[in-house]
């Protein structure tokens, strides 16, 4: 069981900084998602902390000891990757025993009919066929063991990848996008197997992904990176209300969080659209962002709400998306509402507003800008918008 | 459409095929405007001569070593290449100049280079205090000349198609061979390169196999089977019979035997195949 910190760790390609100094620290125990677009890193830092790719600077320590320039085997953390990386030519049974072999045998041992020779290798490969299917039984694989990976459907392979990471009880797990190349139904399913397994091995858990839905689900705790900075760690809950970065709070959440024009008057008050909020804030004038969450927008009529025309309605069951063309904004606004209620017509038009404490508010840099409503607020539920 | 690719396959191959087993049983000369049937006295012949069996061992004694030679070659300067940083295009147009030049050219430039007298290599040797040989003319260095020949030609080819193999292995098998412990370039040849390059070794080997037995060029050129028929070989002997002798029934008697080991190789690689060396 393993805490792993990085300090300041920086890498660049050919003049290409792909990494801009990442701190992090991650707790014994913890299952860590690091999402972000594609490109913003995620993945090179991955394997800077398996050890597969050297960082240009910074330090990596697992358990307080700097593990830089330590191969990634002596790591002592197991890795699961997009493609699984299974070795097609060995059984499902062999994949499982790599580590353990390469591990447990001296090389002498590892060669073919010499090996076979060596006192005591009876009595290891005994206890690395044990392990195995001690692990295969655990992961339901007993039965497919003398199969080779190309006989298997994608998630059995998934299951194998994961049994050759947990075989040899590494004190940490990397996963690079596992799930990516399964399909939607059975991601899901995967999802909550390697929730289940996390809490059975109480290992680290690192795992990579763009998918927020596999973070959101699984992680204690988010890393989103963009562009090779970690710009808000937090709880999926934390991450998603409370959004330090406007990139973090459109990377998070789907469908995409609405974002309207605003202004920070001189007198602190704040006005979207040129209607006025009633909130105030303490920043400077300026420019701002203003963004709500879908599922936040009202429909509705009332002072200051905003119109728009209805462009395009998505029934999804559950729920529905309503999309709203508003104008002087090229993205429609979306809200999203239970389906119970009568929906409008496409091309009707409509009122949304949202409450106070919806909104949340980025200055022109794209940072989060705190928010208090004025103190004369009496109702409960003060509205900001109609 | 099954019938355009069947009328083609009988009109270039079948047919001629067949055409030379029905030559194998006569006695046609080329030429001659008559010929009778004569059943297997052409075999018979075949396995009284000599020169046959000659032909027939020093044929399966090139191809002993020059396929494993140069497959293992091939795949040690392609797995050199690969792992070189600069120069990468520069090695492989090098290696591969063999294969694009002219064989017969070659031939005449390896004939100067392995000359007794002023020839490179035997100059070499003097230089470091040997003796110099007649490679080509000494009946019992010949045919080994020709292999070592033979092994520099089919050496770029095969490199060519290890490199491409080399290239299709995808880079996560290796990032997991480091992760389970592999260490070490030895390790990790034997649980991701080797193994992944199992398809491309399997087609290497055939075609260098069936190339092998077709060496024609170098012996017709440097030794025209010499001397004293120790690097007669059976392409050689083939054309000796059908060309110069024009004795075209025992020539094409000759070209069954050669089609057979040619078949043998390609039925080895669809075992091979079918026995799982590819993978998905």
């Amino acid at each position: 069981m393993a805490k792993i910190e990085l300090n300041g760790i920086r890498k660049t390609f050919d003049q290409t900084a792909i990494l801009k100094g990442i701190d992090l620290a991650i707790e014994d125990g913890e299952f860590i998602a690091l999402i972000g677009p594609s490109g913003c890193g995620k993945s090179t830092l991955l394997r800077i902390i398996a050890g597969l790719e050297p960082q240009s600077s910074g330090e990596v320590r697992i358990d307080g000891v700097q593990v830089d320039g330590i191969r990634p085997s002596a790591r002592n953390l197991a890795m699961v990757f997009q493609s699984y990386a299974l070795y097609p030519h060995l059984t499902v049974f062999d994949n499982i025993a790599v580590p353990l072999r390469m591990r447990r045998h001296s090389a002498l041992a590892r060669m073919p009919l010499v090996g076979r020779l060596l006192p005591g290798r009876a009595r290891t490969e005994h206890g690395i066929r044990e392990d195995v299917e001690r692990v295969a039984a655990q992961l339901e694989l007993s039965a497919l063991l003398k199969r080779k990976p190309g006989q298997l459907s994608g998630g059995q392979r998934q299951r194998v990848a994961v049994g050759r990471a947990i075989v040899r009880q590494p004190v940490g797990f990397l996963f690079d996008e596992p799930l990516s190349n399964l399909d939607a139904k059975l991601r899901v399913h995967m999802r909550a197997e390697l929730a289940q397994l996390h809490r059975q091995l109480k290992a680290t858990f690192v795992y990579v992904t763009h998918d927020q839905a596999e973070a959101m689900t699984m992680s204690s705790r988010i890393a989103v990176m963009i562009e090779g900075n970690i710009v808000q760690i937090g709880t999926p809950a934390e991450v998603y209300e409370n959004p330090r970065d406007i990139r973090v709070a459109e990377f998070v959440g789907s469908p995409k969080i609405n974002a309207m024009p605003g202004v920070i008057r001189e007198d602190r008050g704040l006005e979207v659209l040129g209607r006025q909020l009633r909130l105030n804030t303490t920043a400077a004038a300026g420019r701002c962002t203003v963004c709500v969450r879908p599922e936040r927008m009202e429909l509705g009529h009332g002072p200051g709400a905003i119109a728009g025309i209805v462009t395009h309605l998505e029934h999804l069951g559950a729920e529905a998306f309503i999309h709203v063309k508003v104008d002087r904004i090229d993205l429609p606004l979306l809200a999203r509402v239970s389906p119970d209620q009568q929906l409008p017509e496409i091309g009707s038009a409509i009122h949304l507003g949202f409450s106070a404490n919806a909104v949340r508010i980025f200055d022109a840099a794209g940072k989060r800008i705190d928010v208090t409503a004025p103190a004369r607020s009496e109702r409960v539920r003060e509205k900001a918008l109609g | 459409m099954v019938a355009p690719a069947f009328t083609l396959m009988c009109l270039l191959l079948l047919g001629p095929l067949l055409g030379v087993i029905a030559l194998s049983f006569t006695d046609y000369q080329l030429g001659s405007p008559q010929f009778s049937w004569i059943g297997l006295a052409n075999y018979q012949d075949m396995f009284g001569d000599r020169v046959f069996w000659l032909s027939l061992r020093n044929t399966l004694t090139y191809v002993a070593i020059v396929v494993p030679a140069a497959v293992a070659l091939g795949l040690a300067v392609a797995l050199l290449i690969e792992s070189g940083g600069s120069f990468r295009a520069w090695y492989r147009t090098i290696y591969f100049l063999p294969v694009m030049a002219t064989l017969i050219a070659m031939s005449i430039v390896w004939e100067f280079m392995l000359h007794p007298q002023f020839g490179l290599i035997n100059g070499l040797l003097h230089g470091i205090g040997f003796e110099g040989f007649s490679w080509l003319q000494d009946r019992r260095t010949a045919l080994y000349a020709l292999c070592v020949i033979g092994v520099w030609q089919a050496l770029g080819f095969n490199m060519v198609l290890f490199l491409a193999g080399l290239v299709s292995i995808p880079r996560q098998l290796y990032d997991a061979a480091e992760i389970d412990g592999a260490h070490g370039a030895w390790a990790r040849f034997r649980l991701v390169t080797w193994p992944m390059l199992g398809p491309t070794t399997v087609f290497v080997v055939v075609i260098t196999g069936i190339r092998s037995f077709q060496v024609f060029d170098t012996v017709h050129v440097l030794t025209k089977g010499g001397p004293s028929k120790s690097s007669e070989v059976l392409i050689h002997t083939m054309y000796v019979e059908g060309f110069e002798f024009f004795r075209s029934g025992y020539g094409a008697a000759l070209t069954v035997v050669f089609l057979v080991f040619v078949l043998l190789l390609t039925l080895v690689k669809s075992a091979l195949a079918n026995r799982g060396v590819h993978y998905v």
